[in-house]
């Protein structure tokens, strides 16, 4: 199924009698969802751009690359820092805006723009009664009625099919400077390296990235160049001398924002949100090895099949984690943690609201 | 303004209800003698009050989980109430209501600083968050002009901002967990000190849901690191027209303030003649602040500088030391009360997309002579978020609804140039019916949909938000 307007969606939904799975560019579809897909290719086109008001409305199947080009065009862009997961996820295929902001898909900037549902300004969708719902809108500050736009974010297609976004947008900083110091790949040298990442997060130095990848602890800033060139140096001054500048800073956040370092690789991924001074502790107890983005607040972690019980009981009652990427041995894992009682049923029921007659493949369910 | 008629029989009941309360919260905890209640009677909407049939104040989540439950056993409405400071009414009783007061829980629970979140008891007043974690260099960023009285409790309800919110977001971008009980008596907590709380985002639904979904009890922070310095500047125009073209250059030059404030002639003049802040008499003023080390903050202002010259301004007014720049703020922080004096006044907030300021503008002065009533601007211009303040005279038959329905055509026009009915305050009983301007009745389903899930039997804040024909079905009496 690959509907051009929303009204042929509305109607396709309300006469479909199987599960459908909703696919955008179908490059971030974790789960196991299986059924006739629903493609939101046909659904495409920028309906707003306007520079000046930071603000952007697309439907949802745009490809995503078409959205950076036109903001390229004026020297702006998605303050999340989308991730291309495709080579983590052995996916092909290409983004499309809608798959985004259904993954809640956020980059490293997150520390300091927000994630992608922070950005997020409206939306429209067709739940699974075929209701065209719209809410939000076009402007920064809205609190007209209930926030679905946040709902929706990250929803992953089970309360609906996103037919349009609206999305704030910012402008490209002239300049970056991105600070890298080794940290090796032992105990106290991540601990070491996190906790400067922590303390760089707590100056007032507006810190844009702060990862710790590959033995190395990365921090960024980004603005305009006298602010840039003084707040590189005031971290140095603040962490000490193992801290230089990257040559290649663009390249070292693209790697670690796509987690191309376990791209291609044998073993499960799982996805980790915690509080960011657990992270060092959670990656030396478990076996694997480990991506650390927003300050320690993110953690990607390739291991051998097998490990659920080992990760869930290392982040314990500090956050939670997905499994991102199933080795053939964790095939029967579950990919999500457990919910609170209360909160499963809040969720459950809000599903069941959206999604009557439960045709939104539930296999990546959240 | 119509509200629902109390149910003749929770009236009836009163006092059943009331000895049920005092079974399960402490003597000092449960308030119904009329003289008492009528403190409960009204938030900042003054134009309308009703005192409730009973308040009660706990002490801590399990006291409002066990109000709730007998609430709910009894098929009492309740009104969750932060300080009152709501101006669209949110907190507004209704005569068969409970209303309750999270004042009470007040505590800070945990400070975090190498993680950077605060945890708190709800009732904790906006100001009193930054107060906690201040002398140690950080700040929690939304910041309401009420932050002295509003409660977090409150934030959280109504999704509130600030003048400062253009760089840091409002409250649900500044928002990592609630516990929250539902009407039922059920405690949920959702979130936590890490950026995101997994699952469906409860949490973004919850905040801005203006207490109808459940009653938040405590909240966990992001708090930041105080900025190094602040400066702010002004700019005088010769037109609102002007002043709108600078904004938008501004933004488009990539330069992010913390604030771009925008007032208009007849507010500069009130604010002029009530904190005499040397304001120049002129059509438009912008007040302009940025951040950062003196480095940082000379590099911003000169780029700003260059684009406000551009547009020839009467007037760029830098502040050279903490005095003028305390002073440059002082008209705008005194606004509302500037406005007060002249006369009563209602206060709006929709939202509309910076391109159709000078339009907007124009077309209120315009009805303001078509209603015969004198209106004043001041807004977040940097978001586009408006508060025209409307005057008129309560003491004088016809003004009130007079006013109100220049307030709404104000209102739709924002919705017209695809803006939004509100962009901080809320919709409480004030844009109630207005709803049906901005959202078809699909669109109001879906929300009253989640109310369906949190709260079956519509007894948290039955009549807000929606208009009351939309929820008639689903509301209790
Ligand atoms: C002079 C003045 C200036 C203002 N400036 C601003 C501004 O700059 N920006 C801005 O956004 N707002 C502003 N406001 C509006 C108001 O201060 C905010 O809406 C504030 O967040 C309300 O907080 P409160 O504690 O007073 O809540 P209340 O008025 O008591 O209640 C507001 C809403 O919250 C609900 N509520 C209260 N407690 C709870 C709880 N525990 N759980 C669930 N729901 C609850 C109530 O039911 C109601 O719907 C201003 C108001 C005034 C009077």
């Amino acid at each position: 199924m690959r509907p051009t307007t929303e009204v042929e969606l509305s109607e396709m939904i309300r006469s479909t009698a199987a599960t459908v799975v909703v696919r955008g560019g179908g490059t971030r579809a974790l789960g196991r969802a299986e059924g006739p897909v629903l493609e939101t290719g046909g659904l495409a086109g920028v309906r707003l751009y306007e520079p000046g008001a930071l603000t952007l409305v697309a439907r949802a199947g745009t490809p995503l690359a078409e959205i950076e080009a036109l903001l390229a065009g004026e020297r702006q862009r998605l303050a999340f820092e989308v991730p291309d997961l495709r080579g983590l996820l052995g996916r092909d295929g290409a983004s499309t805006i809608g798959g985004v902001v259904a993954a809640n898909a956020s980059g490293p900037r997150r520390v300091q723009a927000g994630a992608c549902r922070d950005s997020l300004l409206g939306v429209r969708f067709v739940d699974g009664a075929g209701m065209v719902v719209k809410n939000g809108g076009r402007v920064m500050k809205n609190v007209t009625g209930y926030d679905l736009v946040k709902l929706m974010a990250g929803s992953r297609g089970t309360l609906g099919v996103l037919t349009e976004v609206s999305l704030r947008v910012q402008a490209r900083p002239e300049a970056e400077v991105t600070l890298v110091a080794d940290c090796g790949e032992k105990a106290g040298g991540i601990e070491a390296g996190l906790a400067a990442l922590r303390s760089a997060l707590g100056s007032p130095f507006e810190v844009s990235g702060a990862a710790c990848a590959g033995g190395r602890a990365l921090l960024r800033v980004e603005g305009m160049a006298g602010s840039v060139a003084y707040r590189a140096a005031a971290l140095r001054k603040r962490l000490g001398g193992a801290w230089g500048e990257a040559a290649d800073g663009p390249a070292l956040w693209a790697a670690v924002r796509d987690v191309s370092a376990f791209a291609g690789r044998a073993g499960s991924v799982w996805r980790l949100v915690v509080t960011p001074s657990e992270a060092g502790r959670i990656v030396t107890t478990l076996s694997g090895e480990a991506v650390i983005d927003w300050g320690g607040g993110l953690i990607w972690l390739l291991t051998e099949a097998g490990q659920g019980a080992a990760v869930r009981a290392a982040v314990g009652r500090h956050g939670h984690a997905t499994l991102a990427r199933a080795s053939e041995g964790d095939a029967g894992t579950a990919l999500h943690p457990p919910e609170l009682p209360a909160v499963a049923r809040l969720s459950s029921g809000l599903r069941a609201a959206f999604d009557p007659r439960v045709i939104f493949a539930q296999g990546g369910k959240i | 303004m119509d509200m629902p008629a109390p149910s003749q029989a929770i009236l009836d009941q009163k006092p059943a209800i009331v000895a049920a309360l005092r079974q399960v919260l402490p003597a000092d905890a449960v308030i119904d003698a009329p003289e008492e209640t009528r403190a409960y009677e009204c938030d900042a909407l003054s134009a309308y009050a009703c005192p409730p049939l009973a308040v009660v104040l706990p002490r801590t989540t399990e006291e409002i989980a066990a109000a709730l439950k007998t609430c709910h056993q009894m098929g009492v409405p309740v009104v969750p109430r932060g300080s009152g400071t709501s101006l669209a009414g949110g907190a507004l009783p209704t005569a068969d209501c409970v209303v309750l007061g999270i004042g009470r829980m007040n505590r800070v629970l945990e400070v975090d600083y190498d993680n950077r979140f605060i945890r708190v008891e709800a009732g904790r007043t906006n100001l009193a968050v930054t107060g906690a974690v201040e002398e140690d260099g950080f700040f929690y960023a939304p910041d309401p002009s009420s932050q002295l009285a509003c409660a977090i409790a409150g934030n959280i309800a109504m999704n509130s901002g600030g003048a400062h919110c253009l760089k840091y977001g409002v409250t649900t971008n500044n928002l990592l967990g609630v516990t929250l009980v539902q009407m039922d008596g059920t405690v949920v907590e959702i979130g936590g000190p890490w950026m995101e709380a997994g699952g469906l985002d409860l949490l973004g639904v919850i905040c801005g849901s203006e207490g109808q979904l459940g009653v938040v009890t405590e909240a966990t922070l992001r708090i930041l690191p105080k900025p190094e310095g602040a400066r702010p500047v002004l700019v005088a125009f010769g037109s609102n027209e002007v002043a709108g073209a600078c904004v938008s250059d501004i933004i488009k030059a990539g330069i992010l303030p913390v604030a771009i404030e925008f007032m208009d002639r007849p507010c500069i003049r009130a604010c002029e003649a009530f904190a005499h802040a040397g304001y120049p008499d002129c059509e438009a003023l912008l007040i302009i602040e940025v951040e950062g080390s003196e480095a940082e903050i000379a590099e911003q202002l000169a780029r700003i500088k260059a684009i406000a010259l551009s547009h020839q301004p009467l007037e760029f007014r830098e502040a050279a030391d903490e005095d003028q720049a305390r002073r440059i703020w002082l008209g705008r922080k005194s606004a509302f009360g500037a406005m007060g004096q002249i006369n009563d006044y209602m206060c709006l907030d929709g939202t509309i997309p910076v391109s159709s300021l000078p339009h907007v503008l124009r077309r209120i002065g315009e009805m303001s002579a078509e209603f015969g009533l004198d209106v004043g601007n001041v807004f977040h211009a940097g978001d586009g978020n408006m508060h025209p303040l409307i005057l008129y005279d309560a003491n004088k038959p016809g003004d009130l609804a007079r006013c109100e329905a220049f307030g709404a055509e104000i209102l739709k026009l924002c919705v017209e140039v695809s803006g939004c009915l509100t962009g901080e305050h809320g919709v409480g009983i004030e844009k109630r019916d207005l709803m049906a301007v901005q959202f078809a009745a699909q669109d109001l389903e879906a929300q009253m949909r989640v109310k369906d899930v949190f709260d079956p039997t519509w007894l948290l804040n039955p009549a807000k938000v929606f208009p009351l024909a939309a929820s008639a079905g689903r509301r209790a009496g």
